[in-house]
């Protein structure tokens, strides 16, 4: 599978303090890369950064070898991207919520899928009642449900354990290693430690500018 | 081209454009208190009073050249935060970002100049004028661009924001001219406005453009000041910077 | 798969191959996307804003209120009323229709729903007209069609009605395509709501003059429908210009 994510000369700089200066990655697919830092080192912004959300930044990003600015559209159709909030509204059911971003996928809703995704993150029997009467861990598995309902290669994750009870941090674990094996490429940030395995890799953001990968 | 390209990239590193605008700045400075002078002397003292207001024409001095600067540093803070959007090029926000507190004070200059005209020529300080409901809505657009600047904790952001709003701004500004003196026509079809007036003699115009001229130069001569401290103050960690306050202590 | 669950259930959907460009197999093609995107916003939107009907009632109720307060301060007297009345119509509705601006984006920004929107492979322009035409469908035209009941109360004269639902109707639309910038530009600040009053409203004016006078215009008998192109040629800068600025301002906004 051709799956890569390049970064040259990453730096940003935050209102005259550099997050980070001279960042180099390569990540490929059948990869987990876990970004970790103390708080405030810059890992969401590195994920925006990589995510394409933000454009304040110095150095180049490729996609697939061809550079960001023209390879946007074919990036953005491989990427699924859960942020620190879930993107889950409250007034509207998991299966609504679910439906809209089946359409933002650019695919025609259809609700056995849906169905199908909820049940994976273990939210049978859920399906419709509004959002915002379900703990904020099962807020979290609606957002978690993207990644059955809408494959992408490129996953990027910023605190996806965030409420997640143990049995689904171990089943949400088991489902990142499964996608890197499969060919896709998983981006995450958690403070929570992720098992061992060969498909995991770390990228540690220091303060001042002293990053290194192990 | 590719020399335009070049020079245009190096005037948009605050270094270099620092080093430019110290060459610059003075002449322009100087330019300005020379046309500034000349033409209020001229302007005050020399011509002919006008054969229906008097003296208190002469307001007209500060008044006109006031208005026009208004508009043009709105368009002129436009294209800065086009180019800075564009091409990322710092010093234009920074110019952006120091013309807005000028354009504002022009626009109450020439707003408050405007009311005091309007006590010898309508016996009132505030009238419904076309010209002058223009300003005011222009001062707020003003207003705007600086809240909002000042609004976001990031300083990028509150950058882009008032590039965005200013380029808003500026394509609504005609609109908004355009439809302000179609109401005022409107509404007072036949009431006499102070700015247009038929043929000015020559004696009353010249004054009047050369204190144009000196305003523009003032203009000028202030942004590049400004934006030159401003620099000093966003690039106060860059080393140049440092050898440059090192080198005065 | 995997146990998310207690017992092991197959989810039928991540059955589905992933080929070589990374696209999911089986989808439609891009122009097709955007209909469903667009079409899945709009009905979202609409979703939303009729569970919480409030939100669709307040700038109402603040309309009729604020027509209240003119009579009781200024005079009952129905002459000097109806000479007023245009413009008081449409300044309160203007001001009604700024009111629920500042809910346009925020919710969306607070809970993530705005980061996802940008990622879309969807032009943003686009999605964000889809929200701008929720707002105008459910704010805009309510105002316009309740004007006319308020018309009466102010004993604006007869034979302007039609023109002022219809003036608000299209001059409103300008509004909340004008004013989705503003929401755009302070979504992403705390204290946005007045801030955005103070950037929107000057850019107001040039609706509010040629609404006004279209109802003026029609009482004096003269005929809207000079005014009524004008508010429509407005609208129509507006529908290609300002989806734009909401984009770029959205993304700025994203940035904090």
């Amino acid at each position: 599978m051709t799956l890569r994510l390049q970064a040259r000369g990453l730096a940003c700089e935050r209102d005259d303090r550099w997050l980070f200066e001279d960042l180099d990655l390569d990540i490929r697919g059948g990869e987990i890369v876990r970004v970790e830092g103390p708080n405030g080192s810059g890992k969401t912004t590195l994920l925006k950064i990589l995510s394409g959300q933000l454009a304040d930044y110095q150095g180049e990003l490729f996609w697939n070898a061809s550079p960001m600015r023209r390879a946007r559209q074919a990036f953005l159709e491989s990427l699924l991207y859960l942020g620190h909030a879930p993107g889950v509204k409250a007034a509207l059911t998991p299966l609504e919520n679910l439906a809209w971003y089946q359409a933002m996928a650019g695919e025609t809703p259809t609700e056995v899928s849906r169905l199908a995704a909820l049940n994976a993150v273990g939210l049978a029997g859920f399906e419709d009642l509004p959002a915002g009467q379900l703990s904020a861990g099962q807020q979290r598995r609606v957002a978690l449900a993207r990644l059955v309902l809408t494959p992408r290669p490129l996953w990027v994750l910023d605190e996806p354990f965030t409420a997640i009870d143990r049995d689904g941090v171990a089943a949400l674990e088991a489902q990142l290693v499964a996608h890197a094996r499969s060919g896709g490429c998983v981006l995450v940030t958690t403070h929570h430690e992720i098992k061992a395995s060969k498909e995991l890799r770390h990228v540690r953001l220091g303060r001042g500018g002293q990053n290194a990968e192990r | 081209m590719g020399k335009i390209w070049s020079f245009i990239h190096k005037l948009g590193s605050p270094k270099w454009f620092y080093a430019i605008s110290a060459r610059l700045m003075p002449w322009f400075w100087l330019a300005a208190a020379v046309l500034i002078l000349v033409g209020s002397v001229w302007g005050l003292a020399f011509a002919p009073a006008d054969y229906q207001q008097g003296n208190s024409f002469r307001i007209i001095y500060v008044h006109v050249p006031a208005a026009f600067l208004a508009q043009s540093i709105f368009v002129s803070m436009a294209v800065a935060g086009l180019i800075f959007m564009v091409w990322k090029i710092k010093v234009a926000d920074m110019a952006a970002a120091v013309m807005a507190p000028l354009g504002a004070a022009m626009t109450f200059i020439s707003l408050f100049s405007g009311a005091v005209w309007g006590v010898p020529t309508w016996g009132t300080w505030w009238m419904w004028d076309a010209r002058l409901t223009s300003m005011l809505i222009l001062l707020f657009l003003y207003l705007g661009v600086i809240a909002l600047r000042g609004a976001f904790s990031s300083r990028d952001s509150g950058s882009r924001a008032a590039s965005v709003l200013a380029m808003v701004g500026v394509i609504n500004i005609p609109i908004i001219k355009y439809s302000v003196d179609w109401w005022y026509t409107l509404h007072q079809p036949a009431t006499f406005s102070v700015t247009s007036r038929p043929a000015m003699p020559l004696e009353m115009w010249a004054p009047l453009l050369i204190m144009v001229l000196g305003f523009y130069c003032f203009f000028i001569a202030a942004t590049l000041m400004r934006t030159r401290s401003e620099i000093l103050r966003r690039e106060a960690n860059k080393r140049w910077v440092r050898e440059l306050a090192g080198g005065l202590s | 798969m995997f146990a998310w669950v207690g017992e092991d259930r197959m989810p039928s959907a991540d059955a589905r191959p992933i080929d070589n460009d990374g696209r999911k197999t089986g989808g439609g093609e891009p122009g097709g996307g955007l209909v469903v995107a667009v079409w899945a916003t709009l009905k979202r939107d609409l979703t939303l804003l009729m569970r919480r009907r409030s939100e669709v009632l307040n700038p109402l109720v603040f309309f009729a209120l604020v027509i209240t307060l003119f009579p009781i301060g200024i005079s009952p007297d129905p002459e000097l009323l109806a000479t007023i009345a245009p413009g008081l119509l449409w300044v309160a509705a203007l001001l009604a229709a700024l009111l629920s601006l500042d809910s346009l984006f925020r919710s969306d920004y607070e809970d993530g729903s705005l980061e996802q929107l940008l990622l879309t492979p969807q032009p943003l322009a686009m999605l964000g007209l889809a929200k701008v035409a929720v707002h105008w469908l459910l704010t805009g035209l309510p105002l316009a069609l309740m004007a006319p009941v308020l018309g009466i109360m102010l004993a604006l004269p007869a034979g302007s009605y039609l023109v002022l639902a219809f003036s608000l109707a299209l001059g409103t639309a300008s509004l909340s395509l004008i004013g989705a910038i503003g929401a755009a530009l302070t979504v992403g600040l705390s204290r946005g709501g007045v801030l955005l009053s103070l950037l929107v409203l000057p850019l107001y004016i040039p609706v509010l003059i040629f609404g006004a006078g279209a109802v003026q215009a029609a009482i004096m008998g003269d005929g809207a429908s000079a005014h009524l192109a004008i508010l429509g040629a407005l609208l129509a800068l507006s529908l290609m210009l300002a989806p734009w600025a909401v984009a770029a301002s959205l993304r700025i906004s994203i940035n904090g």
